[in-house]
């Protein structure tokens, strides 16, 4: 096992959205700040940095993770996806046009983790009912919307699917 | 006025915003590096609700590494002034305290580090001697000789206390068949938007200036509060918009004392210093809306009418009275008749200080606590009288043909027909049914109730309003206080593409789609054609005293000066266009991006092309045309007039109203209350964006139930603060949230050219009295307090007292 002392920094590789990325982190170094100032992702939000709002939510090998529960350490050698992954593959498209439509975001800073739970969510539950989403959307503090728009938009993205 | 083509206002425009937001690319505070050299901040605080500061060494902070230095509160407040507000009792209020904390999370000591995880090791070091002191919590106990004094000048916990009278309140008492009397406490809450606090402070000498960016939301009125704080000119202290903001509800305002903070600790440091406010940050020590314990009395004849209101209001305003405060109890003043007819009104509004963050903007700003107040005094007097509730409301609802309408207070009700929205509500909820199904729930047991809540929304604030906490004398001496300034600009380049400012700061509310659609219309252009700058800077963009994002300004004031500003450009493109194609300017019209002659569409010009010659070809325009098309409008509601001699004010310009019917079940044996049915009916003049007013709606409602059944910025006895955390403190999850159906109907404001009113406060004052008034319903006792926990409930519904 390696050590750091305080202070020091060690080189972190991983690879974010299909891309080989690296950079350095303590051995306290949260993903989320790793994610935003040392690899300049400034998509992933940090709501609360306690776990609980779901904002800085980040798929790591194909796991939903809160990168503010998560070490920058944690992630050396994983593959991670962050909201400026979320591109024109699959249904991305579709529920972006969705969120707009039924105006599921409003200040967007809860969004990023929002949109990575349902494509998680949606890969594993892809037919789920209102509840379901609903249920998922628990992980998620959202102050402007009421989530209306978000269960709506989820639920007709996942109707059109085949 | 040429009527466009199409009709862009109105239509459900998907946001221009969104695409960004959702893809990663929108730039939010935390993710600015606008200079280089920036350092980064963490502030200590005070673990004690009220205690003396014997001494603080900086020394073990300093030494580590990594850091750039430490500094106290008192040695960092000696160069400043204190911040002023409205109430003259002497209090001094610094962004930094210097010898004394008066609040948990109140701010002692600020370290600047390399990086925030130094600087958070670094206050750690620091050690401050504290010698406790009595703590306040309670507003009332407060206010007892025996009381720890928070502010020893001051003498008192009560620093401020005024009285007002509006027809004759005595006299109406006097003559009532009927008085109704509530004392009742509403807790401390906060909207909490997702994104905390944060900003980003340089200074720079010779001379001494700074630039602050931040997700400070306004009011811009505190810019003067902060060159004054700061000593210097206004035009030294210049304040950017972080392009997004991540949701505010009027919480962001409380940001100005940490901006003056940064500004005298970069000129300290000799560098630029950014902090980003943390979740315990934000929950203990950001700012919160007023907790109340206050009393109501309304007078009623033999027929159900609202004959007299008396309002005794104690707000517990925290630690300081931190501008614009005491606005929140006098928000509502003007309009304090609500949505009924009685004119006979006696206020008296008391502020006492205790050992909690000061409160300030939250949503519905003062509305939640006074809709509280009136709307249940209107539920135990239907009691009472034994009427329908929504009949007793009917009875006392201003009529359709009363408006516009000149309350007591002194607010001018633009547009209304409040009868037509209970009855929507009605039909939406099937009323006799839902009577039917209570009467038989109850006739079983069951404990199943209906509330009702009405009352009308002021929106876009006469700066002049908390100026009420002056006497007229004081007022008169002081200098006249008006209006509601709103500043918009528009453009058109050489290239011929418009753009659009706005000062109005939004934090998720798609102004820039508004503003877009506002334009488009006026100009026959595309909403996406145009391109909208909503951040204010201070130094390139206009803006005044009222710009900002708050009191639901946009759509009642800001929409106005857009449409001012876009009509003078298109007025200005029509003479261009005529002399080119010889007709005259009347004949004009602008659609589909060109200009062309009317009833003769294949008669025009692109509009590219006639922008682009006031600028590559000012010789050939009209001898009156001045060159350029860049036009700025400054406009001040002509309602919004100062406060006059008897406390009358017109404290807003539009006045939209809301009806929310609900229906409740509890469980005896869990305390759980089960929303049976949720219906908001709502009036907000024409409809802009039916998405963003949906979404409004729907996010209003969202904070006005998570107000209702769980959300408390809890303290105990000693002042010590519970709420730290969102395991704490409860935000309602997508699962919490019933299923509640909207209502809309409009009457058109007259206030701006556009007919819409100021909207989004919304259910998030009414839901809190709606829910409270069907349990009570329920479990048909008058004595209801929020938050509705499984807990008090519970206990309600098994009649067992606190700790039973
Ligand atoms: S920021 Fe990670 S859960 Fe809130
Ligand atoms: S859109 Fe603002 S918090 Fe969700």
């Amino acid at each position: 096992m390696m050590r750091l002392g305080l202070g020091e920094r060690r080189r972190i590789s991983c690879t974010v959205n299909g891309v080989a990325r690296s950079g350095f982190a303590e051995g306290r170094t949260l993903l989320s700040d790793f994610l935003r100032h040392e690899l300049n992702l400034y998509g992933t939000h940090v709501g609360c940095e306690h776990g609980v709002c779901g904002a800085c939510t980040v798929i790591l090998d194909s796991r939903l993770a809160r990168s503010c529960g998560t070490l920058a350490m944690q992630a050396d050698g994983a593959e991670i996806t962050t909201i400026e992954g979320l591109g024109d593959s699959d249904r991305e498209p579709a529920l972006r046009e969705a969120f707009s439509r039924h105006g599921a975001l409003q200040c967007g800073f809860c969004t990023a983790g929002v949109l990575l739970s349902v494509k998680h969510f949606l890969q594993h539950n892809p037919k789920p009912s209102d509840g379901e989403i609903r249920d998922m959307l628990s992980g998620h503090l959202c102050r402007c919307t009421g989530y209306e728009g978000m269960v709506r938009a989820i639920a007709e993205v996942a109707e059109g699917q085949p | 006025m040429v009527e466009s083509v199409k009709n862009w206002l109105g239509q459900a425009v998907p946001r221009f915003e969104d695409e960004a937001l959702m893809t990663g690319n929108a730039r939010f505070i935390d993710d600015l590096s606008p200079v280089p050299g920036i350092r980064h901040v963490a502030i200590l605080r005070s673990p004690y609700a009220h205690a003396e500061i014997r001494s603080i060494d900086l020394a073990p902070a300093r030494e580590l590494a990594g850091v750039i230095g430490a500094v106290s509160g008192q040695e960092l407040m000696a160069g400043l002034e204190p911040l002023a507000s409205a109430v003259r009792a002497p209090m001094n209020y610094f962004p930094m305290a210097a010898d004394k904390v008066r609040y948990v999370g109140e701010p002692v000591a600020l370290v600047a580090a390399e990086d925030r995880y130094l600087a958070e090791d670094a206050i750690e070091a620091i050690e401050v001697d504290y010698e406790p002191l009595g703590a306040v919590v309670d507003p009332i106990a407060g206010q007892q000789a025996d009381a720890a004094l928070l502010h020893e000048a001051v003498g008192s916990n009560l620093v401020h206390q005024r009285t007002f009278r509006y027809g004759e309140p005595e006299a109406a008492f006097e003559a009532a068949e009927h008085i109704v009397r509530l004392n009742w406490r509403y807790p401390r809450q906060s909207s909490t938007p997702m994104e905390t606090y944060g900003a980003i402070a340089q200074f720079e000498a010779a001379p001494d200036r700074y630039t602050i960016w931040s997700n400070f939301q306004g009011p811009f009125i505190l810019q003067p509060l902060m060159v004054r704080a700061l000593k210097i000119p206004g035009n030294h202290l210049r304040l950017i918009s972080a392009p997004h903001s991540g949701g505010s509800f009027g919480i962001k305002q409380g940001l100005y004392p940490y901006l003056v903070l940064l500004a005298a600790a970069s000129r300290h440091f000799g560098c630029p210093l950014k902090w980003i406010e943390d979740r315990l940050e934000h929950l203990s020590a950001s700012s919160a809306a007023a907790a109340r314990a206050d009393g109501i009395e309304a007078a009623f004849d033999g027929n159900g009418m609202l004959t007299g209101l008396r309002f005794a209001n104690c707000v517990d305003v925290g630690a300081y009275v931190r501008a614009p405060e005491p606005a929140s109890v006098y928000r509502m003043q003007a309009a304090s008749n609500g949505s009924y007819q009685v004119r006979h009104i006696a206020i008296e509004n008391r502020l006492v200080v205790t050992n909690k963050t000061p409160i300030g903007l939250n949503r519905g700003y003062g509305g939640p606590q006074f809709y509280f107040g009136l709307e249940r005094a209107m539920e135990v007097a239907a009691r009472r009288l034994d009427l329908d509730p929504a009949e007793i409301r009917r009875r006392n609802f201003l009529p359709a043909s009363a408006f516009p309408y000149d309350a007591p207070g002194g607010a001018v009700y633009d547009a209304g027909d409040y009868g037509k929205g209970l009855d929507m509500a009605l039909e939406l909820t099937d009323y006799p049914e839902l009577r039917a199904r209570r009467a038989a729930a109850k006739a079983e047991g069951r404990l199943f109730g209906i509330g009702l809540a009405a009352g009308v929304e002021p929106s876009g604030s006469n700066m002049a309003y908390v100026t009420l906490a002056l006497t007229p004398e004081e007022r008169a001496k002081a200098g006249g206080r008006s209006g509601g300034l709103a500043a918009a600009s528009v453009s058109i380049d050489p290239s011929g593409s418009v753009t659009v400012h706005t000062d109005s700061t939004p934090a998720g509310q798609g102004h820039a789609t508004v503003a877009a659609q506002v334009a488009a219309d006026r100009l026959g252009l595309e909403p996406r054609d145009i391109q909208v700058i909503t951040a204010i800077d201070t130094q390139s963009t206009a803006w005044s005293l009222a710009s900002g994002n708050y009191s639901n300004r946009f759509a009642a004031i800001e929409v106005g000066a857009i449409a001012e500003s876009a009509d003078r450009i298109g007025h200005k493109l029509r003479r261009i266009a005529g002399e080119m194609l010889e007709v005259a300017a009347e004949d004009i019209e602008l659609a589909g991006g060109r200009a062309h002659v009317t009833g003769a569409p294949e008669q025009g010009i692109a509009l590219a092309r006639v922008a682009a010659a006031s600028h590559w070809h000012p010789a050939g325009l009209p001898d009156d045309l001045e060159p350029g098309l860049d036009d700025t409008t400054m406009l001040s509601p002509a309602v919004l007039g100062a406060p006059d001699e008897g406390d009358r004010v017109a404290s807003a310009v539009t006045f939209g109203f809301l009806c929310d019917l609900t229906a409740v079940e509890i469980d005896r044996d869990t305390g759980r209350i089960r929303i049976d049915t949720y219906v908001s009916v709502h009036d907000v003049g024409r409809v802009l964006n039916p998405i963003i007013v949906e979404g409004q709606i729907r996010g209003g409602f969202a904070h006005g139930f998570g107000a209702a059944m769980f959300e408390d910025l809890a303290y105990d006895e000693a002042g010590n603060f519970l709420s730290g955390s969102f395991a704490d403190y409860l935000c309602p999850t997508a699962p919490d949230l019933p299923e509640v159906k909207i209502g809309h109907y409009e009457t058109a404001s007259p206030q701006n050219p556009l007919g819409s009113k100021g909207m989004g406060d919304g259910s998030s004052m009414l839901a809190p009295a709606a829910i409270a008034n069907a349990v009570a319903d329920a479990l048909e006792r008058d004595d209801i307090e929020l938050p509705l926990t499984l807990d008090r409930v519970w206990r309600m519904a098994n009649e067992l007292g606190e700790g039973e």
